[in-house]
């Protein structure tokens, strides 16, 4: 691998093999080829190594959910009261994830030890225990490692009788807390890539499940799993998410979200069943899922229901679990509540938000009057050429899409000026809006951009509404 | 129990609403005696019922007509559920001061946006199955073919086994009536209102044409009034040509499609 540092093309990243033949990392590429004519070598792709990394990452979390990278080349998993729920010892474990490792044509070094810190260590220097790892493993900066060199300290195994505040006072105040991290005296804490979810449950199959049918039926029971864990603390889910690994180590993740706080593994069920109907691009099993996980990330309070014998939950049933369904379906955004705003301008007057509806406060029509707001709003207004007798008259006739329309009967201005108190320093054109009715009894809402002779010399009409 | 005080307590914060007619009366009536009389009562609560226009500037009017009509059995905790498939035009949207203004709670309305008049039909089986909603409205723009005998029949079947109104909208250009089990089929048009003073647009008209009744006489044309006041129907005091059995060209090519 060589990229271009310093004017030069150079080696960045070796594979064992050139390291034997006396090849190091930073070495510039013509001297390389001069020693070894006809070396191989690759442009290096940083971003792509990371994206390889993070998929590690994603495939690690069948073992435990406190994955994270280190660095650019390793990852750290915390192991602790996983190995049980796996179902393997530790070697099994090693085995399993070289094997796997292998499988994606990738080599590793592995390794164990109490502390995130002395494992990545232990990894990278190829070394059984603490003691034996070489004063490099501190990664301090070189002047320390010098000066360690000179004192005769090769080995960490060499540090670790000697007096810490002695070593504080000669090699810097940083190499006693990396020493007691790789002795595994102090932990630092792996910040996982994902947040663990506080409530999960997972399924490891015998045999890679290679088709889809069976799917559901496992999501039932996993989401069986989870109904007795959040019952037992009185909650519910608002977000479940399905985890799905595949032998290759691919990883997929699908979720659903409820508008109710949930629990029943059914209704579960049936949300993933919709979201798995509609996936733009459909699950792959290849080789087979061997294992799946559900989780609870978004959980709040839920108290416990006696179930009622006497309605029937097929017509009384509350509509939240068919909006579920929908939402699920076609997207969060399909679902629209009306909802008032106390704003100016018509178009602001009225949002659509999915939350379910308070009682609101809609403007009152007087007495006598008709609607003199719009069934429906174009969005944007939909332009329009308008004749009529004076230039800030009432219309008379006008065009649109094509037609033709006659104004039969009229009532306005009701102008609407542009919200000066908002926008202090903005001048906007003000609205003079008309309701219209034409001669086949259509009737729109007209208005006119900007006042006549004061704020524009042209102004451009405007038709944005369809009264019913 | 809890339902019928929440239904006072909707109906009292808008009092402009009408005080609904037997709610359980199993139909939906105009409440106008000419009209009720030709639907025998009024149009069935557990039918499907579709609402044509010709034209797409005619869209508030067919839009508005089946929402006034669902108002009598639709309240905040039985809303309507109203289902727009897109129809790629200049976007329209539904506008709650003008739904308001009308006599209609806008929080008795849920509104779903979909893509494709497929998940229209889709999400209208489904809805009738439920059987939580006072009606179920299905808006399909364009020729929509997938709105056919079957895909009709599905949905009148689910609105008998809910006793839920399907209510089938179709509007602009190629919206031409296809074979379907629909019960009732009108074509609607906006007509002239009676004005008000100084000439200013009135109450809110309608043109309808009754294309088609299953089991009962159609060709039924007469011009309706909205009053804002009594949240009713009523005929126009002037101007409407009221009841004439009609046989124009447009009628006979709805009737056929029957």
């Amino acid at each position: 691998m060589i990229e271009k540092r310093r004017g030069a093309l150079r080696i960045v990243a070796l594979p064992p093999a050139a390291c034997a033949l006396g090849l190091i990392p930073g070495m510039a590429l013509a001297d390389a080829r001069a020693r070894i004519p006809g070396l191989p070598a690759f442009d290096h792709d940083p971003s792509g190594d990371a994206a390889l990394l993070m998929w590690l990452v994603g495939a690690c979390e069948r073992y435990t959910p406190t994955v994270a990278a280190s660095g650019t080349q390793s990852l750290v998993m915390d192991l602790t009261g996983c190995l049980e729920v796996a179902g393997m010892d530790e070697g099994q474990l090693h085995r399993d994830l070289q094997a796997r490792l292998a499988r994606q044509g990738l080599q590793s070094a592995l390794a164990w030890a109490s502390t995130p810190d002395a494992a990545l260590a232990l990894a990278r220097f190829g070394c059984a225990r603490a003691e034996d790892l070489p004063v490099a493993a501190l990664e301090l900066d070189g002047g320390v490692h010098l000066a360690l060199q000179r004192a005769g300290l090769r080995r960490i195994g060499d540090l670790k009788t000697r007096p810490r505040a002695a070593l504080a006072a000669r090699f810097g105040t940083q190499l006693p807390v990396q020493l007691a991290c790789l002795l595994g005296e102090e932990d630092r804490h792996i910040t996982p890539h994902r947040t663990p979810p506080a409530i999960y449950a997972e399924c490891r199959f015998a045999e890679p499940m290679a088709t889809l049918a069976p799917l559901l039926d496992v999501i039932r029971a996993l989401a069986g799993d989870t109904e007795r864990q959040l019952a037992q603390r009185a909650w519910g889910g608002r977000r479940f998410e399905v985890t799905l690994f595949r032998t290759d180590g691919h990883v997929t993740h699908l979720s659903v979200a409820s508008g109710q706080v949930l629990r029943d593994p059914a209704r579960i069920a049936t949300l993933f069943n919709e979201r798995l109907e509609t996936l733009a691009d459909p699950l792959d099993p290849g080789f087979g899922y061997d294992m799946m996980r559900l989780a609870v990330p978004v959980t709040q309070e839920l108290a416990e229901e006696q179930a009622d014998l006497a309605s029937d939950s097929r017509t009384q049933g509350n509509i939240t679990a068919l909006l579920d369904r929908l939402t699920t379906r076609f997207g969060a955004e399909s679902l629209c509540r009306f909802h008032p705003r106390d704003e100016h301008f018509p178009e602001y007057a009225a949002s659509f938000s999915p939350m379910p509806p308070q009682a609101h406060e809609w403007p009152a029509r007087a007495e006598g009057d008709p609607p003199l707001r719009p069934l429906f709003l174009y969005d944007p207004p939909q332009r329009t050429s308008v004749l009529a007798e004076v230039p800030d008259g009432p219309p008379l006739r006008f065009s649109w899409r094509g037609q033709q329309h006659l104004v039969l009967r009229h009532e306005g201005p009701e102008r609407i000026a542009y919200p000066w108190w908002k926008h202090p320093d903005g001048h906007g054109p003000t609205r003079d809006y008309y309701r219209v009715e034409d001669d086949q009894g259509r009737r729109f809402w007209l208005f006119r951009h900007g006042l006549y002779g004061q704020e524009s010399t042209h102004p451009q009409w405007y038709v944005h509404g369809l009264f019913a | 129990m809890s339902d019928s005080i929440r239904l006072l307590s909707s109906r009292k914060g808008h009092p402009g609403m009408r005080a609904r007619r037997a709610p359980d009366s199993g139909v939906l009536a105009f409440g106008v005696h000419q009209i009720d009389q030709t639907l025998n009562g009024g149009m069935q609560r557990d039918g499907l019922h579709e609402f044509y226009a010709m034209d797409h500037r005619d869209r508030g009017a067919v839009l508005a007509l089946p929402i006034l009509l669902a108002m009598q059995v639709c309240h905040p905790a039985k809303p309507l559920i109203w289902l727009r498939g897109g129809d790629g035009g200049p976007s329209l949207q539904p506008y709650g001061p003008g739904l308001a203004m009308l006599g209609i709670n806008p929080d008795a309305v849920m509104l779903i946006q979909l893509r494709r008049n497929q998940d229209v039909l889709w999400a209208g089986v489904e809805s009738l199955r439920h059987g939580g909603f006072g009606a179920v409205l299905l808006e399909m723009g364009g020729r929509a073919p997938q709105f056919d005998l079957t895909a009709s029949r599905r949905l009148a079947l689910a609105a008998r086994g809910s006793a839920t109104p399907a209510l089938v909208l179709r509007s602009g250009g190629g919206a031409q009536p296809v074979p379907s089990a629909a019960h009732t089929r009108w074509k609607v048009q906006a007509a002239n209102s009676v004005p008000l003073a100084a000439n200013a647009p009135g109450h809110p008209a309608f043109d309808l044409h009754l294309l088609r009744q299953r089991g009962g006489q159609d060709g039924l044309h007469l011009q309706l009034e909205w009053d804002c006041e009594q949240a009713g129907f009523r005929a126009p005091l002037s101007g409407g040509t009221s009841a004439v059995p009609s046989g124009s060209a447009a009628d006979q090519i709805g009737r056929r499609a029957a």
